[in-house]
């Protein structure tokens, strides 16, 4: 069993208002010195048995084409085995 | 023999109907197309309608560009048929990368609704070939993320190219990147746009019935273009 990780986040150059609102909500609900707030998403996978390189590749290009859009988001894949926890 | 203009249904659809009707008083033939059958029934062009397809889970568009339906329809795209997209169609076709850019949610965060005035920049494409140049319109506007983005290098491409077809007139309503509302391939044959054409056909249900000229436009593109 392998589980991954998948972060995706807005490229920085992206106007991000759900970030801004929550960075907003923060401020208002009483922390102090919030200098910004971006919101993401973030996916875990769990895959039966190994992962081996082939479907390593095919999930690295998914995380391209699925799970993140390139002309706005980036995206970060981290793999991890069952014992390890997220 | 009228032209055969296709509307995709995708689960969540909404706006399929309007599109179909708009077709049908524009003098084409609608043909219902399904999201999970890979024929697109010998169509001449096809529309994206908007709505929610797959719930606007993941990215709006993001599932329904992997529809067996869109395979068909990114290739024909690819060879010269005019598709057009509306609002989640348009986000649809920035997620296929038919069109440069993407739809991000609106900068003020609320869902808008209104009669939006537009004018109309790009009188070459098979959507927009029936306006004059300059014209002004007025159609529906309904998104929660409308807001047209894309990196500089890809925006002064597409003013420098007049691939910007219509443009946002007195309010930028979503904050989108130069007041774009819609934009076409460099090839003209498919356009994006986030207000909402086919909900301006009649005068008694919309603000004007300036939506047609896009589905006029198409006709006669397929007429100039008949057997090419």
């Amino acid at each position: 069993m392998a589980r991954v990780i998948v972060d995706v986040m807005l490229k920085p150059e992206i106007l991000d208002p759900q970030g801004r609102a929550v960075q907003g909500a923060l401020g208002r609900l009483g922390l102090s010195g919030v200098a910004d707030v971006r919101q993401g998403k973030k996916f875990v996978i769990e895959l039966e048995g190994d992962l081996d390189d082939a479907r390593r590749a095919t999930l690295d290009e998914l995380a391209g084409e699925l799970l993140s859009n390139p002309v706005i988001e980036n995206y970060t894949m981290m793999v991890l085995d069952d014992e390890a926890g997220v | 023999m009228s032209a055969r203009i296709g509307v995709v249904t995708f689960p969540g659809s909404l706006d399929d109907a309007d599109a179909a009707r708009a077709v049908t008083i524009a003098g084409g033939e609608a043909v219902s197309l399904w999201h999970g059958d890979d024929d697109v029934k010998n169509v001449d062009a096809v529309v994206l309608p908007g709505g929610f397809s797959y719930g606007d889970y993941l990215r709006c568009g993001a599932i329904a560009r992997f529809a067996p339906v869109m395979g068909t329809i990114i290739d024909a795209a690819h060879r010269g048929m005019p598709v057009f997209g509306i609002c989640n169609g348009f986000q649809i076709l920035c997620e296929t990368h038919l069109l440069p850019g993407a739809l991000t949610r609106n900068d003020h965060l609320h869902f808008v609704c209104r009669d939006q005035k537009l004018r109309i920049e790009n009188t070459a494409s098979d959507w927009t070939r029936d306006f004059t140049p300059g014209q002004e319109i007025v159609i529906p506007l309904k998104n929660g993320e409308g807001g047209y983005v894309a990196d500089e290098d890809t925006l002064d491409c597409l003013e420098g190219d007049g691939r910007v077809i219509a443009r946002y007139l007195d309010v930028n309503p979503n904050g989108s990147r130069r007041d774009i509302a819609g934009i076409t391939n460099e090839r003209g044959n498919v356009v994006g746009l986030m207000p909402h054409p086919e909900h301006a056909v009649e005068s008694l249900t919309g603000p004007s019935t300036d939506g047609l000229i896009f589905f006029a436009s198409v006709l006669s593109s397929l007429m100039a273009g008949a057997g090419r």
